[in-house]
């Protein structure tokens, strides 16, 4: 058996034509198994959206123009919707954090087994319809609902308190199903956080707040930042919660989009607004990524 | 911690509760609401319609993005990375988007109230969620036994199913379970692209929430939460088993 | 930069080859593109006169080790062996004939129904050996296979595969980083550099006329020192007459390799200078390391030689300190010379 070369071609160019063109066939062939889910995506996500980003710039006349966008910046109902999208997508982002960083810290520091049983508790509502679990908030929440009767029987407040139908039902609702957004990725960098770090830190003379501002809580940043970016991002777009809990004062982006369209039929203006929400979503996304480097944590390099 | 599950859980007996009112506890049991709809055809035919596109997507879905993210993972192209990325869009872009984008495409070429249109956009949103769990279970596994595999005279395709396939059923069996939740529990391209007779159980849902508050849904939801649990608790175990074995 | 940079190597027929070198030297990339895993951007692989660096690894019936076994956990034991047997279409009976006999020759019988798991790493070595050879491939490649193992273990297999190996007869391409792993099991060792080979030789030439210090220094322990050629054939260390018969040119420059086992402690006027070239200095350093011990000498400024020698109750050097003034001498037959600044 020999591995040499022959005479008669210079040895660096032999069979490098060959070679080539099998390689590349064989890679084409394995990219193709990725061609029919690349296909749906151009059909479903592709065209439309570039449909939509197409409509946006034609007026009722059928001319191209940019007036949707223009109402965007001068009707004063329009400024309304956009503080009030991010208002919700801020405080319920906020309110995640506060209950959602001690809820994953509890879980970090439970012994893994243990652990695994309580996330369950996490993923059940997470993996439940979203319906059902707005619904669930409708209920509780409501005038001579659990949570009124509970207080005033304990004597928090004595008339029952509108907590549904507003901005304060549509927060619960809204943080409640995201949180476990945030509390996954979180759990999950505060996992790979070493005890044997904090032991270092202790050994060296930190205090037990010591060693969680300056070495638990900097090191869980990339989980958290990453859970807040994903839940901040959602909250941006959703429609179904706010549009139950909040009865109609809570305006989002996305029930703006949906009234355009039942009550008008203003493909146009549903189209602008629809990509006005893309753009910022990207943008926040693309900035807060690189800003933190998140860029391997959320694509998962190979 | 409790307060995480238990607001989806009140739910439940409520459902069993006799008054037309939300009440809580409920004065009468009864099983009335759930009679109401096992016995409406409106209600009935719009869970055929979930379940059968919640199974169509969850058999379209699973071979697309396992498929799409065993090929992405294997090859070595500097394009792969470029289209995982591309196929993980669904997942930015805002469903509601999402939702009229398709809507107004699917009216373009009549797909809208159909099933076959429902299932493309539910597999759109679903493929995505398959890729990263399939991913995530290829990269523990050892390829090396792919390439053992062929050097002893299994082709590539032979090799895929004979060795790596068997290894990855339970992350297999998770992403159809997924993806059947995934539709089945979506709502909002629902709302636009499923109606008349192919509506789904979720829009009549949420048409339901938004104008009266029926307690029929207690009833549904309670349903839900018991396809949804079971779902969940199966993948669980089927997980348990695979480690042991 | 290439992970492989024309690379001329041909393996005979029924030979133990080695592939060695220090990690990302492209050894592994070498043993894959005669597998079939890698394709080179151009070249030739022939076994025999058949071009094959076109085929598909699943024609080529070569049979793969992997440094992590690559077992298939979801088969027993005799249903991994076999299975490149039923690939081929081999009958039931037949295959478990195959089979058996395959784990007999690996030491393994009687565990065919075994599931991987319950194997210990040893064992699964010789699952993954087996399954390897049952089909009679006329190539075995193997990358790092006993790398996984403890010390003993590895020792104890390293002599095992060399018997398997003569057993079988079939070729064996065998890839390490292990320096002594090859000097023990090869009929030949190929050692690579940074996608080079730099030399390829039998173990015994290899380490006693290395090609360069490159290879010198990888192979065993070794000093170093410059020498100098003044006129043509005539090679000094300082004022040390090496080599008076040296293919050498006034001004081109050498390389004195000198191993530390080949010195001996000498006293000056015992001593034949055409037999013997005696380097005089003192024990900078003394390290006592079990059966042997080691030694630090300098000789002048700028150079130190290394010194081993065994620790045997006879053995006069037990007492050794640094400080001491020591004598030593090594016999002009083992003389090493090699080019100064041939790194490959």
């Amino acid at each position: 058996m020999s591995a040499s070369t022959s005479g008669e071609i210079e040895p660096a160019r032999l069979n490098q034509e060959s070679l080539r063109v099998q390689g590349a066939r064989e890679q084409w062939m394995l990219l193709s198994l990725a061609a029919p889910a690349v296909v749906a995506v151009v059909a479903v996500i592709v065209i439309p959206v570039g449909w939509l980003f197409y409509l946006s710039f034609i007026g009722s006349d059928g001319q191209p123009t940019l007036e949707h966008y223009q109402k965007m910046i001068e009707y004063k109902s329009y400024a309304r919707v956009f503080v009030t999208t991010f208002e919700v997508s801020i405080l319920t982002t906020l309110l995640c954090i506060l209950i959602g960083y001690p809820l994953a810290y509890f879980l970090a520091m439970l012994p893994p087994r243990l652990a695994g049983f309580f996330m369950l508790a996490v993923l059940l509502p997470f993996w439940t319809s979203l319906l059902v679990r707005t619904y669930a908030w409708l209920v509780l929440l409501q005038k001579n609902g659990i949570l009124n009767d509970f207080a005033i029987s304990v004597g928090l407040w004595e008339n029952p308190i509108k907590l549904v139908h507003n901005m304060t039902g549509t927060l619960i609702g809204m943080a409640h199903i995201m949180l476990p957004f945030l509390v996954l990725p979180l759990y999950g960098s505060m996992r790979k956080i070493e005890r044997d770090m904090m032991h270092a830190a202790a050994n060296l003379g930190a205090s037990p707040a010591q060693t969680f501002w300056k070495v638990f809580f900097p090191l869980s940043l990339s989980g958290m930042v990453a859970g807040s970016l994903i839940v901040f991002v959602l909250c941006l777009g959703f429609y179904v919660t706010p549009a139950v809990l909040g009865g109609g004062r809570v305006v989002m982006v996305a029930t703006q989009i949906t009234a355009i369209l039942e009550n008008q039929f203003d493909w146009g203006a549903a189209s602008a607004l629809g990509v006005v929400l893309l753009v910022a979503t990207l943008v926040i996304l693309v900035v807060v990524t690189r800003l933190f480097k998140l860029d391997a944590a959320l694509f998962g390099k190979h | 911690m409790l307060l995480l599950v238990i607001p989806t859980f009140i739910v439940i007996p409520m459902s069993f509760s006799d008054s037309q009112y939300l009440e809580f506890p409920p004065e009468v049991w009864s099983l009335r609401w759930y009679t109401v709809y096992l016995e409406s055809s409106k209600w009935m035919r719009a869970t055929v319609t979930s379940v059968q596109v919640g199974i169509l997507t969850m058999l379209v879905a699973t071979p697309l993005g396992t498929m799409a993210a065993y090929a992405l993972f294997v090859s070595g192209h500097r394009a792969a990375r470029a289209i995982f990325a591309f196929l993980i869009t669904p997942m930015i872009v805002p469903v509601i988007l999402i939702a009229i984008g398709a809507f107004y495409a699917f009216g373009r070429v009549g797909l809208n109230n159909t099933i076959t249109g429902l299932v493309l956009a539910h597999t759109v949103l679903a493929a995505p969620l398959v890729m990263i769990v399939i991913t995530a279970a290829l990269r523990t596994y050892d390829l090396n036994q792919e390439r053992v595999a062929r050097s002893l005279g299994a082709t590539r395709v032979k090799a895929f199913f004979v060795i790596t396939l068997p290894q990855i059923k339970f992350s297999i069996v998770t992403c159809a379970l997924l993806s059947f939740l995934t539709s089945f529990d979506e709502v909002i391209i629902a709302i636009f692209v499923s109606g008349g007779s192919n509506a789904t159980l979720t829009k009549h849902m949420f048409a339901a929430l938004r104008d009266f508050i029926d307690p029929t849904i207690a009833a549904i939801s309670t349903i839900m939460i018991l396809v949804s649990t079971t779902l969940l608790l199966a993948t669980q175990f089927i997980g348990k088993r695979e480690k042991q074995d | 930069m290439y992970a492989l940079d024309s690379v001329d190597l041909e393996v005979r027929s029924g030979e133990f080859l080695t592939l060695l070198g220090p990690s990302g030297s492209g050894k592994t990339t070498l043993l894959m593109a005669i597998a079939g895993f890698n394709r080179p951007d151009a070249g030739s692989i022939r076994f025999g006169e058949t071009e094959m660096i076109l085929t598909p690894p699943h024609k080529r019936e070569v049979g793969m080790v992997f440094q992590s076994y690559a077992l298939f956990p979801h088969m027993t034991v005799a249903e991994n062996v076999s299975f490149p047997l039923r690939l081929r279409g081999v009958g039931a009976e037949e295959c478990a004939s195959r089979v058996a006999t395959a784990l007999e020759t690996v030491q393994l019988s009687n565990l065919g129904d075994r599931g991987i798991d319950q194997l210990s790493g040893g064992q699964r070595q010789r699952v993954a050996l087996a399954r390897a050879f049952v089909f009679r491939p006329r190539i075995l490649l193997m990358d790092e296979p006993l790398s996984a193992l403890d010390k003993k273990l590895r020792e104890r297999m390293q002599i095992e595969l060399k018997h398997l190996h003569e057993q079988l007869g079939v070729t064996t391409v065998y890839v390490t980083h292990d320096q002594r792993e090859a000097l023990t099991m090869s009929d030949r060792i190929a050692v690579i550099n940074d996608g080079k080979l730099a030399q390829v030789d039998t173990p015994h030439a290899i380490y006693n006329h290395p090609a360069s210090s490159f290879v010198a220094d990888f192979i065993g322990e070794s000093s170093m020192l410059p020498l100098i050629c003044e006129s043509s054939g005539r090679l000094s260390f300082e004022n040390h007459l090496v080599a008076t018969d040296f293919k050498a040119e006034a001004g081109s420059e050498w390389s004195l390799v000198i191993r530390p086992e080949r010195l001996t402690v000498v006293r000056d006027e015992a001593v034949d200078p055409d037999q013997t070239i005696v380097f005089s200095g003192v024990v900078r350093e003394f390290v006592y390391q079990g059966e042997t011990a080691f030694a630090l000498m300098s000789i002048s400024d700028k150079y130190d030689l290394s010194f081993r020698f065994g620790t045997d109750a006879s053995s006069a050097h037990n007492e050794m300190q640094p400080g001491d003034r020591v004598s030593l001498g090594l016999n002009r037959r083992d003389v090493i010379i090699i080019p100064r600044g041939a790194d490959l």
